[in-house]
């Protein structure tokens, strides 16, 4: 681990005005992040630009690989080889991850993926911002599986999310996906840094027998299993094939598959209320709510304070973290309301998943916005007066 | 000789893997004996050891190894191989892999490995088809060879691999085959020794996939194909000059050796240098 | 209290760094503060835009709504946002480059040749700048300036602000 003084003199004055994109860079050193690996893609390349700059002075590997599936690739080798590594990116990126993704989540490697989200498909808009993958870092890769994403939506948050999220990734032996966007990425504000001597690291639990008796895949317990990194006399065999809690081969045995991916799933699913984090807004009374996230949280923050300025009641209800989604936290938010709207920079994602959560006991609106700016405050007051278009 | 084998089983192989899915007559169980010989005959430390793999038969010999073992996702066992070490430099590692998962879906993360020259040791097992999947056309297939995919003939060219990997920079190339079990050995060792990127193509037969698309009839006569169709280099150059220009044997022995700097020496000159002169933050 | 301030252009003009400076300043001054940008997609020509909003609270939509303030460098971009002005906006433009009725016509880029390099344009817009928001010290914002260029050309940079307060505060801007 590196010296606090060492990166106290690295990363500079704690109180900075800085993007979100750098930002992300300081959170995850903050993190312990101690392996990077990248490709440039904008909007995020500021990411992997930062890390350039940083990582070499405090010791620590940086790579730009030949694309992002190799930058994947190399995090998660490096996770296994005990580090804490994470890597950045933007949609047509963040596509070409996705078998790493899974790889990821089935042989339990902890790892930190930022995804700048851009407008897309394809290769869209370069520059302008959008939140269109959402649904994709939920389900992009193949197969039943969990993943862990938090949506900042300040640059403070992008220090504060990217750092929390090297500490869940350990916990949960898990990719942990930071989702921010190219509005947060590339906007400035002001930040202060956490003080390098008050990091509170929390790692993946170590073995706690002898390698005979060590179980890599293990089931039972509340927590993920203990994991020895590569070279500590171990000899983990890892494999994206179904496998024994030994981590050998099982694909043949139907019960063996199933105890592992269910205990995969629920290893994060069972966890959804120790992985809510959301922010409420809620003023007595309201009969309309707004469920926002990431950049359009701004938006709606706006649309709130406006709405109430004219006399409406309105709460608010920010995810600051998407998946596992925190149903119950909607479905609370949601009682003795009769609408509640989603505005998100897309034609329609979070807003079905809020659908399903709230089962019919509140009409689900949306306003979407797509093609790069970000949502008018105002549009937002008009679904909340007239009503969003009906999800 | 049978001592040999027995010492080198009960120390390496992970017994709840065995017995192994080699089919009759395939060459990746000959090269995990090789490379147990070649690891056993420096003495590395298997503690400290990794062994990567991609998708394919030739990628199932990490699972064999008791030692640390990273069976990744087709194509991309160099970039992690690559995250490993360079992450962790005091490991050694190694990596199986195949012409298919290589210099297919592999092709692009090869060359770089090779280029940036991380110290690491791959063993590329070239059975000229994708085994695994049930014999399909690689991108080694010989012109002509009917395979899964190319009922009628292939019509592609090949690649080289070793001249690929010459060409991307490898300080240490060299190609053998089941014939050549001693030099086999000793090239893995080379490799290993080898400060940078080591690359040993080892042709092997696949007498459930190519070979039996190609009629080469039972498991000893794939192996006599090889025989049959490969030279090596000191042969070679023992040809008179009119001999050599009409061979078209595969070239087998030690094809490229040189000094080069290795990626880490790099990294580790350019972190001292930062050291020296102070650090500003960004 | 809260400023919504646009500085529009073209590509190459500065902008972005003006604001940069500008948002940083004001952050260091103890306000609230967001800056965000635009362009077009070429590098050098293109339409460039910067955006602060200053604050005493905390902010939550980042971007300019209503501009307090806007400074259109470009006839183009004097175009396009003239009309998004908040009730008592200040519209000023670079009378070098710019014409437009109704808006303090100020003489940013030949101001900047005097100075020494038409480069400095920007710096000369953000010393005027910050004079009329009166919202940033003067050593503060020098401050910022110095720690965002160049080794080098620091007193150059000063020389610019200065003159760009002078051209606020001298009231040598006509209304045109």
């Amino acid at each position: 681990m590196t010296s606090p003084e060492l990166m106290t003199r690295v990363l500079g004055s704690r109180r900075k005005f800085a993007q979100g994109d750098v930002a992300c860079a300081y959170g995850a050193i903050l993190g312990g992040c101690d392996f990077f690996a990248g490709y440039p893609i904008t909007p995020a390349t500021e990411v992997a630009e930062a890390m350039a700059a940083l990582m070499p002075r405090l010791g620590h590997p940086v790579m730009q690989m030949e694309d992002e599936i190799a930058s994947l690739s190399a995090v998660i080798g490096a996770s296994w080889a005990g580090g804490r590594a994470m890597t950045a990116t933007s949609g047509p990126g963040f596509s070409l991850m996705q078998e790493g993704i899974g790889y990821a989540c089935m042989t339990e490697a902890p790892c930190v993926i930022v995804n700048v989200q851009r407008s897309g498909p394809s290769t869209g808009q370069p520059t302008e911002p959008a939140q269109g993958d959402m649904l994709q870092a939920r389900w992009g890769t193949h197969g039943d599986h969990e993943i862990i994403a938090l949506a900042p939506a300040s640059v403070q948050e992008c220090v504060d999310l990217t750092r929390l999220a090297f500490n869940l990734a350990e916990e949960y032996r898990n990719p942990v996906l930071v989702m921010t966007d190219g509005e947060v990425g590339h906007m400035r504000e002001p930040i202060i840094l956490p003080s390098a001597d008050e990091l509170e690291l929390v790692s993946r639990r170590p073995p706690t027998t002898a390698p005979e008796s060590y179980l890599p895949f293990a089931g039972g317990g509340d927590a993920a299993p203990e994991m020895a990194a590569f070279g500590t006399g171990y000899h983990t065999y890892v494999t994206g094939l179904t496998h024994d809690e030994r981590g050998l081969p099982s694909t043949d045995d139907a019960a063996a598959h199933t105890a592992l991916v269910e205990r995969l799933v629920g290893k994060i699913r069972d966890h959804t209320d120790r992985l809510t984090r959301v922010e409420e807004d809620l003023q007595d009374g309201a009969t309309v709510g707004i469920v926002s996230y990431g950049i359009s949280a701004r938006s709606a923050a706006g649309a709130v304070r406006i709405a109430r300025s004219q006399g409406l009641r309105v709460s608010h209800l920010r995810l600051v973290g998407v998946f596992p989604f925190p149903e119950e936290a909607v479905q609370r938010f949601v009682e003795g309301m009769d609408r509640v709207i989603v505005p998100e920079m897309n034609l329609g994602q979070i807003c079905h998943v809020v659908r399903e959560a709230v089962e019919g006991s509140a009409a689900v609106e949306r306003v979407g916005r797509i093609g790069g700016e970000i949502i008018r405050p105002e549009e937002i007051v008009r679904a909340v007066v007239d009503g969003g278009e009906r999800v | 000789m049978f001592n040999q084998a027995k010492r080198i089983r009960d120390k390496y192989i992970r017994d709840e893997m065995w017995p192994s899915i080699f089919c009759t007559g395939c060459g990746v169980g000959n090269v995990l004996n090789y490379t147990l010989r070649a690891i056993d005959a420096i003495g590395l430390d298997i503690d400290r050891t990794v062994f990567c793999s991609g998708i394919g038969c030739s990628s199932r010999l990490p699972g064999y190894i008791d030692a640390d073992g990273l069976h990744t996702t087709h194509g991309r066992a160099l970039a992690f191989a690559t995250g490993v070490k360079v992450y962790k430099p005091e490991l050694s590692v190694i990596v199986f892999t195949g012409d298919g998962d290589m210099a297919g879906i592999g092709g692009n993360h090869f060359i770089h490995a090779a280029r940036r020259n991380v110290d690491m040791t791959v063993i590329c097992i070239n059975n000229n088809n994708y085994g695994m999947t049930g014999g399909q056309v690689s991108p080694t297939t010989p012109v002509g060879d009917l395979s899964t995919t190319t009922p009628y003939g292939n019509f592609e060219q090949p690649f080289d691999l070793c001249r690929l990997a010459i060409g991307a920079g490898a300080p240490f190339v060299a190609r053998w085959t089941m014939g050549f079990p001693y030099e086999t050995v000793a090239a893995i060792e080379s490799a290993i020794r080898t400060k940078g990127f080591g690359f040993v193509e080892i042709l092997a037969p696949c007498p459930t996939g190519a070979g039996k698309a190609n009629e080469l009839g039972d498991a000893p006569a794939n192996w006599d194909w090889y025989k049959k169709n490969t030279i090596t280099r000191m042969d070679l150059a023992a040809l008179d000059p009119e001999e050599r220009a009409l061979n078209r044997k595969i070239i087998v022995g030690t094809l490229w050796q040189e000094d080069k700097p290795e990626y880490l020496d790099g990294w580790q000159e350019l972190v001292g240098r930062l050291q020296g002169e102070g650090e500003q933050g960004v | 209290m809260k400023k919504e301030i646009r500085i529009c252009g073209f590509g190459g003009q500065g902008i972005v760094l003006a604001g940069v400076i500008l948002g940083e300043a004001a952050s260091r001054a103890g306000f609230e503060a967001v800056q965000t940008q635009s362009y077009g997609p070429e590098s050098r020509g293109g339409a460039a835009r910067s955006e602060v909003v200053v604050s005493t609270e905390p902010i939550d939509y980042p971007r300019v709504s209503r501009a307090d303030v806007l400074i259109a460098l470009s006839q183009a971009s004097y175009d396009s946002y003239v009309g998004e002005m908040a009730k008592d906006g200040t519209v000023v433009i670079d009378g070098d480059l710019v014409q437009a009725e109704g808006a303090a016509a100020v003489p940013f880029t030949t101001t900047a040749e005097k100075v020494g390099r038409k480069i400095v344009a920007n710096m000369v817009m953000l010393g005027y700048l910050a004079a009329l928001l009166d919202l940033v010290p003067q050593d503060v914002l020098e401050g910022t300036v110095m720690d965002n260029i160049p080794t080098g050309t620091e007193e150059l940079n000063r020389r610019a602000l200065q003159a760009g307060r002078e051209l606020f505060g001298g009231g040598s801007h006509d209304e045109s």
